[in-house]
């Protein structure tokens, strides 16, 4: 059976404010979704409601086709959560306190050993595998969650801004984590509002805007839906171009249906074709002769749909 | 609590039953207890507590300990209240609203257990590590009861004043969890706990004696007194407790008073009636708390 998260008619109100507004979200397989949105939209909610920490006003959700308001145990079992950078009792060393995880879970004694050596390896915390958690830093903490989140190697991860807290270098390996995650059949629900990452990591993304699903697709398939069939790239360049060149060289060129200078070494070009388009502005980019070092994808598609979807609920 | 184990939807884990995530979770909460400060001081308390006691006993001797029963009944039952008061205070204030303002809530509440685990598991913990206070207060006062009148003297109603004791611990611990379940923050449980046990039930237990003239039932600490009662010579077992009046001064200016003792198995009622009705309560309030 496909690993899966749903919700139906999920809505949770405090007071008079609603922060979830009947979402029904169904995500299913082996994938990375991310759950973007603003502070306030309702992410966290929607990953509380999911864990049981908090009740629904009106709806459920089901993990792996358990209803977790029902039966929460049996809907955890096979979920890894990390939610709101959770604090670890302070006495505990990592080893001890992925121990009780492992424990509590039902790992094998057999297997625990190796497999809270290997999530440590991977967090990268293994030289402090037996220092006090209650000295360490917040970043570090966040990595120990992250193997907590680990140990048991589920099959549906949970993750509410997994990053938050960390260093850019270990931005850098959540995300690296993350993707290595992705190649070992698994269904990866992460909360996040970074774009970059979201762009980095996920296959899937969901927007959530003032506690309702604004969409949920494939990114190939927002950005195709939201930018009318553009696709964008930043195209890094190892000299300077006048803003005439661009006009006179670049702009002109077949598929170019755009021209953003960032800075003098730097464009962003909006193009139609899809794939193909890409493949014949890159040949024809080169043949310019301008110095291209790199032609990466651009993150500003889904910023752009981001903050247009966002704003227009404003 | 069921205590079958459920497979993981994928069929790869096992996760324990409920009783077995019990005793782990115990297990693993009893090490943070007894690796804290709180452990420390509160043994470096009972030890003070119990160095003034040796003091007191050798200082004056024959006044205070003209018995083993008298010795017992006058500093195990008087002290050991104080003690079983101090560690649920200082294990149970914080033990569920610490959850909440420690954000260690989140870290339990991601694992497949059920609410009541992580409650009843932390009970047995602050109720073990209690259990270690009272002990090491009962070693210090068997110490000097058995240089004073040698250790085969230990009478045989100090087990069932341990027993009444772990009761009346077992409902202090009742009422400070739920008193915790109420918070979200940690120094209210604390403040509260401390408050009602050391000096809030002893007063309204004195204006309910004193000014309404009924006996104070409904009151636990009225039912802690069968701790110590049970070395008296005279001490009654059973449902209903005696009622003393003196007399202090004379003529219109003398004033009547009325002192009321549980019987003992009165006090087991009290006690038992607040452990199931503090648990049962401090559990639903758990259950329905939500770590927002």
């Amino acid at each position: 059976m496909a690993s899966s998260i749903e919700t139906f008619g999920l809505t949770k109100r405090f007071g008079s404010f609603t922060a979830l507004d009947h979402l029904n979200l169904k995500v299913e397989g082996s994938k990375c979704v991310g759950f973007l949105g603003p502070n306030g939209a309702g992410k966290t909610t929607t990953l509380k409601l999911l864990t049981d920490m908090i009740f629904p006003t009106e709806g459920g959700c089901r993990i792996n086709g358990v209803s977790v308001q029902d039966d929460r145990k049996r809907a955890l079992a096979d979920a890894g959560v990390l939610i709101e950078s959770p604090e670890i009792y302070p006495s505990l060393t990592p080893n001890e306190a992925l121990g009780m995880v492992a424990d509590l879970r039902g790992l094998a004694a057999s297997d625990r050993r190796d497999r809270i050596r290997t999530v440590l390896g991977e967090v990268k915390m293994s030289d402090w595998a037996d220092q006090k958690v209650g000295r360490m830093s917040k970043g570090m903490k966040q990595r120990i969650n992250i193997a907590s989140a680990l140990v048991h190697d589920p099959a549906v991860l949970l993750l509410d801004e997994p990053s938050t807290g960390l260093d850019p270098r270990g931005m850098a390996e959540v995300r690296a984590i993350v993707r290595d995650l992705k190649q070992s059949h698994r269904l990866i629900f992460m909360s996040s509002h970074i774009l970059s990452e979201v762009v980095d990591v996920c296959d899937e993304v969901a927007l959530i805007d003032k506690g309702k699903l604004l969409f949920y697709d494939t990114l190939e398939n927002v950005t195709a839906r939201f930018a009318n069939g553009h696709s964008t790239v930043d195209v890094l360049l190892a000299r300077p171009i006048t803003p005439e060149d661009v006009a006179r060289r670049v702009t002109p060129l077949p598929s170019v249906a755009g021209v953003q200078q960032l800075d003098p070494k730097r464009l962003r070009v909006r193009f139609t074709g899809g794939l193909d388009g890409q493949e014949h502005l890159v040949e024809a980019l080169v043949g310019l002769h301008l110095g291209v070092v790199s032609v990466a994808e651009s993150e500003s598609a889904l910023e752009e749909i981001y903050l247009s979807q966002i704003s227009r609920g404003d | 609590m069921a205590s079958a184990t459920v497979d993981a939807p994928a069929g790869r884990l096992q996760v324990p039953g409920s009783m077995q995530q019990v005793l782990k979770l115990t297990r693993y909460q009893l090490r943070e207890y007894i690796r804290s400060r709180r452990f420390v001081a509160l043994a470096a308390i009972v030890l003070v507590i119990g160095a003034i006691l040796t003091a007191v006993v050798a200082h004056f001797r024959g006044a205070v300990i003209s018995t083993n029963l008298a010795y017992y009944g006058t500093f195990w039952g008087g002290g050991v209240v104080f003690v079983i008061v101090l560690a649920a205070v200082f294990f149970g204030g914080d033990a569920i609203a610490g959850e909440f303002q420690n954000k260690t809530g989140y870290f339990l509440m991601g694992l497949p257990m059920r609410r009541a685990t992580v409650y009843v598991g932390k009970f047995i913990a602050a109720f073990v590590a209690s259990v270690a206070m009272m002990l090491l207060f009962l070693a210090i006062l068997v110490g000097n009861g058995a240089y004073y009148f040698g250790v085969n003297l230990l009478p045989w109603q100090i087990w069932l004043s341990l027993v009444l004791a772990l009761l009346y611990l077992a409902a202090v611990l009742g009422a400070t969890f739920l008193f915790s379940s109420l918070f979200k923050v940690s120094a209210y449980g604390f403040v509260l706990t401390a408050l009602l046990f050391l000096i809030g039930f002893s007063l309204i237990q004195d204006v309910v004696t004193m000014l309404v003239k009924i006996e104070p039932w409904m009151i636990i600490s009225y039912a802690d007194s069968t701790i110590g009662e049970v070395f008296s010579t005279n001490v009654l077992w059973g449902l209903t407790g005696t009622v003393t009046q003196s007399t202090i001064g004379m003529g219109p200016h003398a004033v009547t008073t009325t002192t009321y003792t549980a019987g003992v198995g009165e006090g087991i009622v009290i006690m038992l009636v607040y452990l199931v009705v503090t648990a049962a309560a401090g559990l639903w309030l758990f259950e329905r708390e939500e770590f927002t």
